[in-house]
């Protein structure tokens, strides 16, 4: 099957779902027992009866709930994901705004913990039952089960604290000045702009957080890689490389991780959606001017609007994320690009 | 495993006994020892006076039936949905399972939020939208072991006999689907403590003077240097979560031995 008619199925595949999500996110909007004009609107606009009626109709409210649906993914297409009642923006100006923040450090989150989750995957599956094996297989298990928040106030005592390795929490320091805005990452930002303190308070700010959220991953990763691993180095295939008398490092990240690939890299597509939960209870932790603490916010605050808002942005990308990786798996497989 | 259930049996015992065990009240101020370290109160005071080793005791009684709930009840939705759609199939099964997809299309947490932020944020909302969350998983996994187990002969000898349909899926088939169902629920307790934790956390769970674990972690934010504070309720909860999450691997590896 050519490239371009594979994405084109997977694509086709990821509509209806990303039609429901905006159906999930409209249906848990109008579950609020609350009038929705009341749940959107600040107390100080209520009593003016005009905004009240423009609002109405913005939002179709004196029509049938199917019509409300469709005047709300109306809304949605042309950006319009209403008005948050705490900072009083566009939602969509404001996802913007934290968005580059929560990007930057699930990139970063994201890398870490999959270059150490397979690292450590494959020394696992490697020397298989050793004691190197039990060590990797416990900061798996540590890494899965000890609360993100918990990891992040206790990395913060010792790392930032007690031993004073890394800078507190925020983006920047107060006194750091800020990149000229390219990109809202301020790693590449600086980057660019070669701002190289800039660059230094942004890498020591990012590296607590980053990590955090990358123990997770790391856990989930390892596990699956050393199970994959561990498949892959008993077949056929794997004796006949060592009889041709192949390196042994050659056996193993050739043959061995390129055909264990496959299921390591839909548990990376998987916790990526971990990763976006993770994102919201550290980044409040961290100060970090992201969606998450956004989110965390605005629940907060009972901004409706915002949560909705959030939600929504989060689960379409996470079906993107996952269309991202059903797209790998043509790469990864020859089998399937043949099918 | 050993070690894993012990440590679940010691919190399980000292959340049941905590107005035993317990030296204070739970919700009991005293102004005068605000954020006392460790040492005449065993693990100190938190930022109103109030005895943190009783308040981590009392909280086990909010956060461990509050995940076991969830699993409960998600576990039996998502097993009912899920036996129904494999085993008549057809339009159902592609019903049923297009609505499951959808709420998986969310990642956890964000949607609890979302159900909770419009239910409103106490205890019982968060319960009821952590099981919207979780039953999905559930359904997921019973459709599939019950296409599995429903093409074996055993269910056509029954179907033979004359038995209705009601009978082979809740005698024949769904007992073969049960222990890699248990074994999930056993891997998942850990999260569901989490995730509710986490909601807590986020101030969407229970309310601020309660003692349930995550809430008495979310006092670390601004009382980070006091560490006592958080560090017992955190700990409290990491070793209650590995201990649930290695008791689960231990029997995955028992059901399915090629993990091993």
């Amino acid at each position: 099957m050519p490239i371009y008619l594979f994405i084109f199925r997977r694509v086709l595949v990821t509509i209806p779902l990303l039609i429901g999500i905006t159906l999930v996110s409209f249906l848990i909007a109008n579950a609020i027992p609350a009038d929705p004009i009341n749940a959107n609107l600040p107390q100080s606009q209520l009593n003016n009866a005009e905004l009240v009626a423009a609002f109405r109709a913005e939002w179709g409210l004196d029509k049938p709930p199917i019509e409300q649906y469709f005047t709300y993914l109306n809304n949605l297409l042309h950006g319009n994901l209403g008005r948050s009642i705490k900072t009083r923006q566009p939602i969509a100006e404001d996802i913007a705004r934290f968005l580059p923040a929560t990007i930057e450090l699930a990139t970063v989150a994201t890398v870490l913990g999959v270059a150490m989750g397979i690292a450590f995957g494959i020394i696992s599956a490697v020397w298989h039952n050793r004691p190197i094996d039990y060590l990797v297989r416990i900061l798996g298990l540590i890494g899965v089960s000890v609360p993100v928040f918990v990891l992040a106030l206790i990395g913060l005592t010792v790392f930032h604290a007690q031993l004073g390795w890394v800078a507190g929490p925020g983006r920047l320091g107060a006194r750091t000045p800020e990149p000229p805005f390219f990109t809202g990452m301020l790693i590449l930002d600086s980057l660019v702009s070669g701002q190289w303190n800039t660059l230094g308070d942004a890498v020591s700010r990012i590296i607590m957080p980053s990590m955090v959220l990358a123990l997770y991953i790391t856990g989930l990763i390892s596990r699956i890689t050393r199970a994959s691993m561990l498949d892959v180095l008993s077949a056929d295939y794997m004796r006949t490389a060592r009889a041709k008398g192949l390196r042994e490092r050659v056996i193993v990240l050739k043959h061995g991780l390129s055909n264990a690939l496959i299921p390591i890299v839909t548990v990376i597509g998987l916790s990526y959606g971990t990763l976006l939960s993770g994102a919201v209870l550290t980044e409040s932790i961290f100060a970090w001017p992201g969606i998450g603490r956004y989110m965390f916010r605005a629940s907060t605050s009972q901004d409706f609007p915002a949560i909705m808002g959030v939600s929504l942005l989060i689960g379409v990308i996470y079906v993107v994320v996952n269309l991202i990786v059903d797209i790998l798996y043509y790469f990864l497989d020859p089998r399937i690009r043949a099918a | 495993m050993l070690v894993g259930v012990s440590i679940v049996i010691v919190w399980l015992l000292g959340a049941f006994f905590a107005p035993q065990i317990a030296p204070y009240q739970p919700l009991a101020q005293n102004v005068s020892a605000r954020l006392q370290p460790p040492g005449a109160y065993l693990w100190g005071t938190d930022e109103l006076g109030r005895d943190i080793f009783s308040r981590v005791l009392y909280g086990g009684r909010i956060t461990i039936p509050a995940g076991f709930l969830v699993i409960a009840v998600g576990a039996t939705i998502g097993t009912i949905v899920g036996a129904i759609a494999g085993f008549v199939g057809g339009v159902w099964d592609e019903l049923l399972m297009r609505i499951t997809e959808l709420f998986m299309a969310f990642p956890t947490i964000i949607l609890a939020m979302a159900i909770t932020a419009a239910l409103g944020a106490d205890i019982r909302n968060a319960i009821i939208a952590l099981v919207i969350v979780w039953w999905p998983s559930y359904a997921r996994l019973v459709r599939g072991l019950v296409l599995k187990v429903k093409r074996n002969e055993y269910v056509e000898a029954t179907r033979c006999m004359g038995a209705s349909g009601f009978y082979i899926l809740t005698r024949t088939v769904m007992p073969n689907c049960l222990a890699p169902t248990l074994v999930l629920t056993t891997l998942d307790i850990g999260n569901a403590i989490l995730t509710f934790a986490g909601l807590s956390f986020l101030g969407l769970g229970a309310d601020p003077t309660s003692p349930e674990w995550g809430r008495m972690i979310a006092v670390g934010i601004d009382y980070f240097d006091q560490s006592w504070t958080w560090l017992f309720p955190g700990m409290a909860m990491a070793t209650l979560v590995i201990a649930s999450n290695f008791i689960g691997d231990s029997l995955r590896d028992i059901f399915d031995p090629r993990m091993r």
